[in-house]
């Protein structure tokens, strides 16, 4: 690799769609595993702690088995079961889901804290990366298009979800769940069924989420991992109006915003640093405000939702 | 195909049978155990004694899908299709053997060959939300048929169409029905739909099955006489003479529709002191903002509403100053808190007035109780005391409550919407004549129904509502039901 050529300030355009790659991944999946469960009409709050559980489940395996693949099973299994205890639960009367939630999300950090102490110093493997900037010789492409596999099963995963929702039984299943419990119950299905596993599945997918943050980006195991990912990814999911493809744009728009302080960094600007730091926030809310009405409900919505109800 | 049910709480020993191919109406009051009944029929729940017979055999229906297998199919009052899914979803997914994967381009064509065979349409594309609601009725109907039901429950299907509407889908149940490929049995409060379009007719009274004939053998007196037990007599209501002074004046306003897509739109909306003016029209055409509009509830984006020839801007204040009161539909939800007590439903209104009208920081609890007690009796609110809940009483009741509320003091405008939807005979006489009564002191009432009958029995002049325009306007006495309907329509 040569000496980084001056390509002035198209470095910061270019860092920020590398950022976007880079950083959305976690987004992505948590925010698929929120769709799917709010689809089926429950609110997960607790992904956050899911997904900081799953970073430290999947740092943990890795390093003891010594491949990072496994390490993203593992994760995916640790969220697998905080989703089936977050469905067992609300599946009662008189438990609300978001309170629930809040309970988890403070849960899985605690227990990931508890667990993970031992593993803040070694190094576990890395997650591999592909290399799709071959055909540039400015090493900012090369480095801006070194594509996780993760963000490519996340961006396959995504259509696959809007396939599954538009074409398949058990997607349309999920949908009138979320939809109207009566009517589900009409035509025979468990709404407490379909809810647990729709939660038990989005689990996993954040696990996933959690795993590549401690596996790749930033690719080490430490207690600020996430930094309310989780929960700007929960919030996304209403943003993209309960789309999986929605959640992929949406997701690399937040990435891009996470990326916009550091790829202003490396051009020089550091005035400011912490307020660039803190775009995906401000994004987040303005977002919010933006998407919002007083007069009008919200578009979309599966109408079983607490939040919608 | 016979039926048998023993005795339970809500029904008592009813014995019913529904010949194939027949049209089966069953009348009946609210409480009367009609959806007890068809519910135990169609394994929602489970009956304490007795039977129930398809064909000749014993059947065991433990849930819907038992039902389903059986051909047992029931359209609901309320619908059960899943809103935010199409027509075609809806029809795919219901189907016990749905496939996995679904190849929508050959369920496209057979549902499309099926629909050809069928005497009537429905839009198979849009979101169930979209549709109006006797596209929605239709396609409850087709999803039964495309099930493959042999028996059909209809829980009054005519509700919620325009008398048009209901006609023709009537019409074509009966037209299957004659054939010989359905059996149907429809609840209904409505005798015209029992004399023009069923065979057999039951009546249920109180848990009890009050007789059964064939249509035609009894007269509707004497079905009413079995509804309620004793005479009706509808009475020819006493009328003063509407006044000339515009009470509530809504004047070229617009506000986006709740989808935020399309607007409404009224030029010009007055109503007398002492005139009752009818808002017809199909649910969904906007009667739902302009109720939103007048309590404040949605804004204005253009136009202007006066009361009493002064401007109103619909808030708390100046709904008391202007006394300008709302009975919303469902009042339940819109217009009570449920877990609170009768008595403090009743004094919402003044809880934080003094008798003069000024600010008081404490609601007096003996004052309200004193209140409560006198317009339970005053307007004959059936509860055990004004301490229970206003959540456990009937629905008959719970309006009662809020119209008391809503018609003691003065009172200049009152806004009603669809105020006996759901209610039974007794308490629609009573809700009925005090509108009339309240009219008659010089109220200007505006009432919002999607119920024609009703607009027909008591507005001194109507418009019908459609699309979110007033499309037609006319004096009560001067027009037609089926002239009115045609515009309910779009015609």
């Amino acid at each position: 690799m040569s000496d980084p050529a001056d390509i002035g300030l198209w470095g910061v355009p270019l860092a920020m769609l590398g950022g976007a790659i880079r950083v959305s991944t976690p987004f992505l999946f948590v925010s698929l595993g929120e769709c799917l469960t709010e689809r089926s009409g429950r609110m997960n709050l607790g992904l956050e702690g899911t997904l900081i559980f799953g970073a430290m489940a999947g740092y943990a395996a890795a390093y003891h088995s010594g491949s990072a693949w496994f390490g993203v099973l593992a994760a995916g299994f640790a969220g697998m079961w905080f989703g089936l205890f977050h469905g067992w639960v609300c599946r009662f009367k008189g438990v609300n889901d978001i309170a629930m939630g809040i309970a988890l999300m403070l849960l899985g950090m605690g227990l990931a804290f508890f667990f993970g102490k031992p593993y803040i110093q070694p190094v576990a493997p890395d997650l591999p990366a592909i290399s799709l900037g071959w055909w540039s010789d400015i090493p900012q492409v090369e480095a801006a298009l070194r594509v996780n596999v993760l963000f490519i099963i996340g961006a396959v995963l995504a259509l696959a979800m809007a396939w599954m929702f538009r074409a398949t039984r058990i997607g349309l299943k999920v949908r009138v769940v979320g939809d109207s419990t009566a009517a589900a119950r009409a035509i025979g299905f468990n709404p407490d069924l379909v809810r647990l596993w729709s939660t038990a599945a989005g689990g996993a997918l954040a696990g996933v989420g959690g795993a590549y943050l401690s596996l790749y980006y930033p690719g080490s195991w430490n207690e600020g991992i996430s930094s309310g990912q989780g929960l700007m990814a929960i919030a996304l999911v209403i943003f993209a109006r309960w789309n999986p493809i929605n959640c992929f744009w949406a997701a690399l728009l937040f990435g891009g915003a996470g990326a916009l302080g550091p790829a202003l960094q490396s051009v020089g600007v550091s005035s400011g640093y912490y307020l660039f730091f803190a775009a995906p926030y401000i994004l987040t809310l303005i977002l919010l405000i933006a998407t919002s009405s007083p007069d009008r409900a919200l578009k979309g919505a599966p109408s079983e939702l607490s939040i919608t109800k | 195909m016979s039926m048998q049910f023993g005795d339970f709480k809500a029904l008592d020993n009813v014995t019913l049978r529904v010949k194939a191919g027949s049209f089966h109406a069953l009348l009946g009051e609210n409480g009367a155990g009609k959806s007890t009944l068809v519910k135990c029929i169609m394994g929602f729940q489970a009956p304490t004694q007795g039977g129930l017979l398809v064909g000749r055999r014993e059947a065991r229906i433990k849930d819907p899908v038992d039902a389903q297998k059986l051909g047992l199919g029931m359209v609901y009052q309320h619908f059960t299709l899943v809103p935010s899914l199409t027509g075609k979803e809806n029809l795919v997914i219901a189907r016990a053997d749905a496939p996995h994967v679904i190849d929508w381009r050959a369920e496209t064509a057979r549902l499309e060959e099926f629909l050809a065979r069928m005497p009537f349409q429905a839009p198979l594309d849009r979101p169930v939300t979209d549709l109006s609601a006797g596209e929605k009725q239709r396609l409850e109907i087709l999803k039964q048929l495309y099930l493959g039901s042999r028996f059909l429950i209809l829980d009054e299907p005519t509700s919620v169409l325009t008398p048009n509407e209901a006609d023709e889908v009537l019409t074509h149940v009966r037209a299957l029905c004659q054939e010989g490929g359905l059996s149907v049995l429809m609840i209904t409060h409505k005798f015209r739909e029992v004399d023009q379009f069923a065979d057999h007719v039951s009546v249920l009274r109180r848990g009890k099955l009050a007789g059964s004939a064939r249509v035609g053998e009894l007269s509707n007196a004497e079905l009413t006489r079995m509804m309620i037990g004793e005479e009706f007599t509808p009475q020819e209501t006493q009328r003063t003479k509407t006044g000339t002074h515009v009470m509530l004046n809504l004047r070229a306003a617009s506000a986006p529709d709740q989808s935020g897509l399309k607007t409404i739109k009224i030029e010009d909306l007055k109503v007398h002191a002492g005139e009752i003016l009818g808002i017809a029209g199909v649910s969904g055409n906007g009667q739902k903002d302009l109720m939103e509009i007048l309590t404040g509830q949605k804004k204005l984006s253009t136009g202007a509403i006066e009361v009493d020839g002064k401007p109103y801007c619909a808030n708390r204040e100046e709904s008391q100053a202007a006394q300008i009161r709302f009975v919303p539909e469902e009042p339940l939800q819109n217009a009570c808190a449920a877990r609170m007590s009768v008595a403090e439903n009743l004094g919402f209104r003044n809880f934080d007035r003094t008798r003069n009208g000024g600010w008081k920081l404490l609601a007096n609890k003996a004052d309200l109780q004193a209140q409560g007690m006198r317009l339970i009796e005053e307007f004959n609110i059936k509860t055990t005391s004004a301490h229970s809940p206003v959540g456990v009483l009937s629905g008959g009741n719970v309006q009662r409550t809020v119209l008391a509320r809503e018609l003691s003091g003065d009172v200049k405008v009152l806004v009603v919407a669809n105020p006996c939807f759901g209610l039974d005979v007794a308490s629609v006489t009573a809700i009925r004549s005090r509108l009339i009564a309240a009219r008659n002191r010089g109220v200007a009432v505006l009432l919002i129904s999607e119920d024609l009958d009703e607009i027909l029995e008591l507005s001194d002049r109507l418009m019908v509502m459609y699309e979110g325009k007033v499309a037609f306007e006319a004096q009560t006495r001067q027009t037609t039901s089926s002239e009115v309907g045609t515009y309910m329509a779009g015609g």
